[in-house]
């Protein structure tokens, strides 16, 4: 008798528990995340015309160029290595943030720093301290500074611009003679002379409770992000962290409506990049925090940067900087964040003591 | 279905939720399609002496013996042990190592007996009313019946029972949370009444207020066969059935005491430390049958299943039926099986044998086909995403707990409690990466416990050899002071010797000593000593060897003592056959070390001139070396003096030194100077 089991059923010497696997692979992940942009890309693409597209395409196209460079250099599983679909994710994310006729090169720049420094020279997926869709935009919006604050007119405004021709050729070609124009972020912090209701007057950028466009944008991120939720990609922890702390900080230093108004707070709640940042970029979990608390506090962390910088920092947005800057501060709040084990009095916190 | 959703509707008691926990396909319905069967009897049954957690059972029958069914055939060795009988009456035809279902795929010590088809039992005693017994008395029928946990973990139940600590609630476990396995919601559908009469008589035993039977909401016709035979009960007021949602792992033991309790059990603790005890619903039958009827545990409800089955469902087996019987009994299909795995998919383990007999705790087996358990895809890089930690029951940082385990960082991996880990799996289920992520855990703690058995060992060296030292230390001082106390004695008798031929002045009693040691020295200078019987060099070296050999003796038997209490049969095994050759081997020494003393004078006297390579010493280079020795003394006993010498003594006392010290210089350079 056949004993042991024999050579046509290759029993998996060593297969170890469990024998079977959920359905959640990083690819699932990934594709999720990627999935849940389309509201935000297609909100960007009615207000901001076809560049959006261009660029995310574009920058899809580099990332996934770079990631099987850096692959390929590290010895490492190409195919099933580009299959997990981080890097498609990276490209899309920064394809999204840059500005929607950011010249080609400039996308490049962006995305190869990010591919490359930002995530294969610290080891690949998973070993990166840093946020490399953000390494890659900071790069460029400190050396490239013109070419990043050049946003187009939403829809309904002159000078809107929804041709794909002209998007095309912005960006790869010669230019077109568009119209740029600041963020409602921008004009909000230029002001100085004028009442929050004069400037939303006199500027027509303005609509509503934020800008024209840009609540729009940011209401369709939140709805991608309420999506990730509720299919569990991650937790709300980072998303309401960040939120609730942009949400405080606004209240507490929104100065009414005078000329030295910071902006109220739905205005800063929904401008801006805070829902892409607080749904897309800050959840990324690689370079948070990890625990629930600890993702609470960096998302918080986020909030008030995000805050500071607009309100009295040297740039209109803040997203970018203030996720890098709680990139560093991850790993220490890691150490102080452990939940509290079952059958346990209480968390254990710091390093662990040396007897 | 109304009449489930009522009674599961019934239970009003308060539930708490599990923390964590995931919720895997159940693939259950496969194997409770038929009713529990049974298997035709096996030619031979292999048991294992290790069927419990603890020491393996040591073997009271030979190779030759014919045994009924029931008979004892292996009694519990040590506390943490539990007895063995024979499933059935037969002829034990080997003892020896066979495979056992263990993750390692190791052999071990096992009784094999040969069935004879008689099913002959042995005398059963049995017990009308139990009430009549003290409970003392009934756990020892549990313990004599070896009885252990049944659930999967295989404690020997009454030790649980006889934890010393006042218990209030009994907990019955009929949750079976694992996908796959429904030998405990079969027995419950089929044998409820056992249920409830074991749980009875356990809460006897306990002296427990309470009881709680947990069982989760997927078993609606087991729920509803347990309502109605509590119903029918006489302690239908004493016990409860608490139906909560189903979610894997709430079958845990820790688990179900917080869905039922809200308590937590402290980390490092027990159960009974909250007053509390869980049993299998297996079990508690086990003990029923024990207690009312005196049979021993010699069977158990086993789930066949698994899609290389033709017809799975469960079966009533003898401990020790190889698995082959059995699966060949449910319609193995042998070119579908890609794997077989003892217990559930999610913390049962892999064998590569068919012939792996059922234990005690053996609650499924999974003949499972290759499109049924997958081999794992390649695991990817972890993005620390987090799942794992929302899935753990434990609230443990999975994802932070493999970083460390990855860096062998082991005080990392205790700060983040690796040890509060169950193994559970729900952290690899949901794992995007499809990392291997308890397996880590296991290879950390296994690192973790064999470093600090390492470090515990070498802690015992270190404080063996230090004692070594003061013990050495304190024999030479004891040594040093009876010799000066002995020329001290000699100097005082020689002084009042002097004193009473010449009237001088006593002097210092050391120069005393040493001008008397001289004396006598140079007296017994000439004289031969008289000649000490010595050993030849072959009696030497056999005195070397037996030493050597009883050392080696000795250190078996403590390691043998070590095993015996570690509960590991193959190492006892192999101590003791090799202390019965290290014993032999004493022996044979002695003999020829006895016999060669016989020779001992003239082989002595052959050896002899070989000593002369080493100069004898004259007898003034004699003489100088114990004077050197005497002042060595001296100085050493100004030392202790000066340290405990007040301080009006000290100077004088010094320069006594100081003045010794040169003599001891003097008196080496006098010797050096001779060499």
């Amino acid at each position: 008798m056949a004993f042991i089991i024999s050579s046509r059923s290759p029993i998996t010497a060593g297969q170890t528990s469990p024998h079977k696997l959920g359905l959640n692979s990083t690819q699932r992940v990934m594709s999720l995340l990627i999935l849940a942009t389309l509201p935000g890309l297609l909100a960007q693409m009615v207000f901001f015309g076809w560049g959006s597209l261009v660029n995310v395409l574009w920058c899809v196209l580099i990332a996934l160029g770079c990631e099987a460079l850096a692959l390929t250099l590290r010895r490492r599983p190409v195919r099933s290595c580009l299959s997990d679909c981080s890097a498609a994710v990276a490209g899309v994310l920064l394809g999204l943030a840059l500005p929607p006729f950011a010249p080609w090169w400039l996308s490049l720049v962006a995305v190869a720093f990010a591919m490359i420094i930002g995530k294969h020279l610290y080891g690949g997926l998973g070993q990166n301290p840093f946020n490399p869709a953000m390494l890659g935009y900071v790069l460029v919006l400190i050396s490239f500074p013109q070419e990043m604050t050049a946003w187009l007119p939403p829809l309904g405004l002159e000078g809107h611009n929804n041709s794909l021709g002209d998007a095309l050729s912005a960006i790869f070609g010669q230019g077109v003679d568009a119209v740029s124009m600041a963020t409602p972020l921008d004009v909000l912090k230029e002001n100085s002379s004028l009442t929050i209701n004069e400037l939303w007057q006199a500027n027509p950028i303005f609509e509503g409770m934020a800008g024209r466009g840009w609540l729009w944008v940011n209401l369709a991120y939140l709805a991608g992000g309420l999506f990730l939720l509720w299919r569990k990609v991650f937790t709300w922890h980072a998303p309401v962290g960040m939120l609730a702390a942009i949400a405080i900080m606004a209240t507490l230093f929104w100065q009414g409506s005078g000329s030295d108004s910071h902006g109220s707070p739905m205005f800063h709640l929904l401008s801006g990049a805070t829902m892409l940042g607080a749904f897309f970029i800050i959840t990324d979990p690689v370079s948070g925090a990890t625990s629930n608390h600890g993702r609470l506090i960096f998302g918080a962390g986020v909030g008030i940067v995000v805050y500071v910088i607009r309100a009295w920092g040297g740039y209109p947005d803040g997203v970018a900087f203030a996720t890098l800057l709680m990139n560093m501060a991850a790993p220490t709040i890691d150490y102080y964040t452990q939940p509290r084990t079952y059958g346990h009095q209480r968390a254990s916190k710091g390093l662990p003591k040396k007897d | 279905m109304s009449a489930q959703t009522n009674l599961i509707a019934s239970s009003e008691r308060k539930i708490w939720p599990l923390t964590g926990g995931v919720h895997p396909e159940e693939n259950k319905h496969q194997s409770t399609t038929r009713p529990i069967g049974s298997v035709p009897l096996p030619e031979t049954l292999v048991l294992s002496l290790s069927q419990h957690a603890g020491t393996p059972a040591e073997p009271v029958v030979a190779v030759g013996d014919k045994v009924l069914k029931g008979q004892l055939i292996a009694r519990a060795s040590g506390v943490i042990s539990a007895p063995l009988h024979a499933p059935s009456s037969g002829v034990i035809s080997a003892i020896e190592p066979r495979p056992i279902p263990h993750p390692s795929g190791f052999s071990e010590p096992c009784i094999v007996l040969t069935t004879d088809g008689a099913e002959q039992w042995c005398e059963l005693t049995s017990v009308d009313d139990y009430h009549q017994l003290p409970p003392e008395e009934l756990v020892a029928k549990v313990r004599a019946a070896g009885i252990s946990g049944m659930g999967g973990a295989g404690f020997p139940t009454a030790i649980k029972l006889s934890s010393g600590l006042p218990i209030r609630t009994l907990i019955i476990n009929g949750t079976e949370c694992e996908p796959y396995i429904t030998a405990d919601d079969m027995l419950m559908r089929e044998q409820a009444q056992a249920i409830i009469e074991g749980a009875e008589i356990l809460q006897y035993m306990l002296g427990a207020d309470e009881c709680l039977i947990g069982i989760e909401d997927n078993k609606p016709e087991a729920i509803m066969a347990m309502q109605t035979a509590l119903s029918q009960s006489a302690s239908a007021d004493k016990m409860e059935i608490v139906v909560f949602p189903t979610i894997y792992p709430s079958g845990g033991e820790k688990q179900l005491i917080q869905i039922l309790t809200g308590q937590e059990v402290p980390s490092g603790k027990l159960p009974a430390d909250l007053g509390m005890v869980v049993q299998n619903v297996g079990t508690a039958v086990a003990v029923k049958e024990a207690v009312v009827d005196g049979k021993p545990l010699i069977s158990r409800i086993t789930t066949l299943t698994g899609a290389a089955l033709q017809t799975p469902g469960n079966v009533a087996v003898l401990i020790g039926t190889p698995a082959h019987h059995l699966l060949q009994h449910a319609g193995l299909q042998e070119s579908q099986l890609a794997a077989l795995v003892f217990g559930g998919p999610m913390m049962g383990f892999s064998v590569e044998r068919l012939d792996i007999p059922v234990t005690k705790t053996a609650n499924c087996i999974i003949a499972a086909t290759r499109s049924e358990f997958p081999e794992p895809p390649d695991a990817q890089a972890c993005i620390r995403c987090g799942h794992c930690a929302q899935a753990c029951p434990s609230s443990l940082l999975p994802q932070q707990l493999y970083w460390h385990a990855k860096a062998e960082n082991y005080e990392q991996l205790l700060h983040h409690n690796l040890f509060d880990c169950i193994e559970c799996g729900a952290c690899a289920f949901v794992c995007p990466a499809a990392i291997p992520l308890v397996q880590y855990y296991r290879a950390s703690k296994g690192a973790i416990r064999t470093l600090e058995a390492k470090q515990d060992k070498s802690e015992r060296s270190k404080a063996r050899y230090e004692n070594r030292l003061a013990r050495m230390a304190q024999e030479s001082a004891e040594r040093e002071a009876k010799r000066q106390a002995n020329a001290e004695r000699a100097a005082r008798l020689k002084a009042a010797k002097t004193n009473e031929q010449s009237g001088v002045a006593e002097e210092d009693p050391v120069q005393a000593a040493i001008a008397r040691a001289k004396a006598r020295k140079a007296a017994t200078a000439g004289q031969e000593k008289p000649a000490r019987v010595e050993l030849s060099a072959k009696q030497k070296e056999l005195k070397i060897q037996l030493s050597i050999a009883r050392a080696q003796a000795k250190k078996t038997e403590k390691a043998l003592s070590a095993a015996q209490s570690s509960g590991d049969g193959g190492a006892v095994a192999r101590l003791k056959s090799s202390l019965d050759m290290l014993h032999e081997q004493v022996a044979g020494l002695e003999r020829e070390f006895e016999g060669s003393s016989s020779l001992a004078p003239i082989a002595s006297q052959a050896e002899k001139p070989a000593k002369k390579g080493q100069p004898a010493l004259s007898a003034d280079e004699k003489k100088r070396k114990v004077e050197l020795a005497l002042a060595n003394a001296a100085v050493k006993k100004l030392q202790r003096a000066l340290e405990s010498a007040s301080e009006d003594d000290a100077p004088a006392l010094k320069q006594q030194l100081a003045d010794a010290g040169q003599k001891v210089a003097d008196l080496k350079q006098a010797m050096e100077n001779r060499l």
